[in-house]
């Protein structure tokens, strides 16, 4: 279910790091808490994003929830489909619906954050 | 909304089921010094006659039979019969939405009613379920633009309410927003130089307010251009909406916004008011304030909803749009019956004869010598005078004539001394006009048109040396 490839926070937001840059989006859990997701508003390219700080907001049809960045960085590109389409996030949320890539300032944050082993552990024990 | 007494005895077991020996107790973590001693000082109650008299004495104090020409921010229009009556229907006896808000579907349908009369004055495409009033409104498109362009700079016209920039610098006091003013060219409109100056990559929003506090209409579509090549976004104001039965509205702007008192809701002791706030699409999911929206039910029948709350305070909040948001249905409910009463054409032909009335009384003013205009740019029912004298004991001399002449302007602008902002609406007669007129004749040293064929005239001039 979650790709080992990927490490998670405990806000249950996903990273992918290739090289400098970390593909960040949210999890399948944390889709499924959501509901039907009706529109994503994120960082725009350019700007700076902190660990454990909001990097953008997702509004479902119950709430609008924000989304903690795993790591530090400049933003370097942000998912276009989703403005249009962000029922995405509800059906491929850790493929084509990935939030926002991160040009990551500081490698060492990664090591925090959990592995897929440890973050399915994590959330049997949240439910 | 019920009356529920609370009576010795109502107190007496709530304390007992609350364990507490007195009221005060519940108070005792607030420090001693900052509570209230003793009781309010208030007169005792009221017989029901008691009351009657009380108002009626009030009544007879005001200014009722007064002609007006002070505008400035609140305008006395007529109010028709049918406003108040409609009004005071018992369903719509509470100003706040129904907790569970589908189910006063008549509540709903009558604010989704005055979000479509706003869009549809203003030329935006979205508008809110009403606000506090006008400086309430522009506060919050500014801190609305500030979301949309996350910047912090502000450029306030020094034409703006003075009121509103006020309510504006207490909301933001805490968190960094620069404020700058823009001056205004010689017409009174905006300095359009000036402008093209202080924009830079830092500005979030531009506010002009249009027809401005001199009563000058606004140039909005030069303006919106200026302010769109730097980004930021363009914020247009209008504290009298009835301008935009007449007035091309301001499509150019981002956001429209300020007051609807104008409709329906008459003036009196300092409110209540009604604030607007209408928007491009683009910006809905970044407006305050409720939000009703039409939709169709199960079975494909029309209906209305509130949308969007998930942005609003008791779901999301410290985080939500906005945390001051107080809309105000009541008057709001007035407004719709207003417009709704009126027409457009009713409505046209209103704002036609304000500005019939106005102009007529700004020709008749000017013509006065030692009177002057001193703004060329268009108006509709509000402009500025210089006044032959001082502008104080002018001001004295027409409430002996029963008129509240107007604004003197020296308190917002120290530059403007002896100039009133002057108003005129339906409310005011041409005989009103006229005696105006008179009294300003004889504060510039003329005699008056009356006795000049006459043998008794006598100078009536200033008791004190005038001018600007």
């Amino acid at each position: 279910m979650y790709p080992q490839e990927f490490l998670y926070t405990k806000e249950h937001e996903w990273i992918r790091v290739d090289e400098e840059i970390g593909t960040i989006g949210i999890t399948d859990y944390a889709q499924k808490e959501l509901g039907d997701i009706v529109y994503v508003e994120v960082a725009k390219p350019g700007e700076h994003v902190a660990a454990n700080e909001s990097l953008g907001t997702v509004e479902s049809v119950k709430a609008v929830s924000e989304i903690f960045s795993p790591v530090s960085g400049e933003v370097s590109a942000v998912n276009a489909k989703l403005q249009n389409n962000p029922e995405m996030l509800n059906t491929d949320p850790h493929g084509g619906a990935w939030l926002i890539q991160v040009r990551l300032s500081d490698r060492s944050e990664i090591e925090k954050l959990m592995t897929a082993d440890e973050y399915e552990a994590y959330i049997q024990k949240e439910k | 909304m019920r009356y529920l007494p609370n009576s010795d005895s109502d107190r007496a077991a709530m304390l007992k089921a609350t364990g507490r020996s007195s009221v005060e107790e519940f108070f005792d973590r607030i420090p001693e010094e900052v509570r209230l001693q003793g009781r309010l000082n208030l007169p005792g109650p009221l017989s029901e006659p008691e009351i009657l008299e009380f108002f009626r004495q009030a009544a007879s104090r005001s200014t009722r039979e007064y002609v007006s020409l002070l505008g400035a921010g609140a305008y006395r229009h007529y109010v028709p019969a049918a406003v108040n009556a409609l009004l005071s229907r018992g369903e719509f006896f509470t100003a706040y939405t129904p907790y569970q808000a589908e189910i006063a579907q008549g509540t709903l349908q009558a604010m989704f009613e005055f979000q479509t009369l706003m869009t549809q004055l203003t030329g935006m495409e979205v508008g809110n379920a009403s606000l506090y009033d006008g400086s309430t409104a522009t506060t919050e498109a500014v801190l609305m633009a500030m979301r949309v362009t996350r910047r912090q700079r502000v450029l306030l016209a020094r034409t703006l309410h003075p009121e509103y920039g006020e309510v504006l610098r207490t909301y933001v006091r805490q968190q960094g927003t620069e404020i700058q003013q823009i001056p205004h060219e010689a017409s009174g409109q905006l300095d359009l130089a000036g402008l093209e100056a202080a924009l830079n990559a830092e500005t979030a929003a531009v506010v002009v307010q249009s027809p401005n506090f001199f009563g000058t209409l606004e140039r909005t579509a030069k303006i919106a251009g200026t302010v769109h090549r730097s980004g930021a976004l363009l914020i247009v104001t209008i504290a009298e909406p009835l301008s935009l039965a007449l007035v091309k509205p301001p499509r150019e702007a981002d956001i429209v916004c300020g007051e609807a008192q104008s409709f329906g809701v008459g003036v009196a002791f300092g409110g209540p008011y009604v604030g607007f706030l209408t928007a491009k699409e683009k910006f809905l999911r970044q407006m305050p304030g409720r939000l009703v929206g039409q939709t169709v039910d199960r079975d494909g029948r029309r209906g209305f909803v509130l949308t969007l709350a998930t942005r609003e305070q008791h779901i999301r909040r410290e985080k939500a749009t906005s945390n001051i948001c107080t809309n105000q249905s009541l008057c709001a409910l007035a407004v719709t019956i207003y417009l709704s009463l009126m027409g457009k054409n009713g409505l046209r032909k209103l704002a036609e004869q304000n500005l019939a009335k106005a102009h007529y009384a700004a020709r008749q003013l000017a013509a006065i010598p030692g009177v002057a205009m001193p703004f060329g740019g268009p108006h509709f029912n509000e402009f500025v005078v210089r006044t032959p004298c001082d502008a104080e004991e002018l001001l004295a001399d027409l409430q002996k004539q029963k008129i509240i002449g107007g604004l003197n302007l020296a308190r917002f602008y120290p530059e403007l001394r002896n100039h009133l902002l002057v108003c005129v609406t339906e409310t005011v007669s041409r005989e009103a006009i006229e005696r105006t007129v008179e009294v300003f004749r004889r504060a510039a040293g003329l005699e008056s048109e009356a006795e000049s064929n006459g043998a008794g005239a006598e100078f009536a001039g200033c008791r004190t040396a005038g001018g600007a």
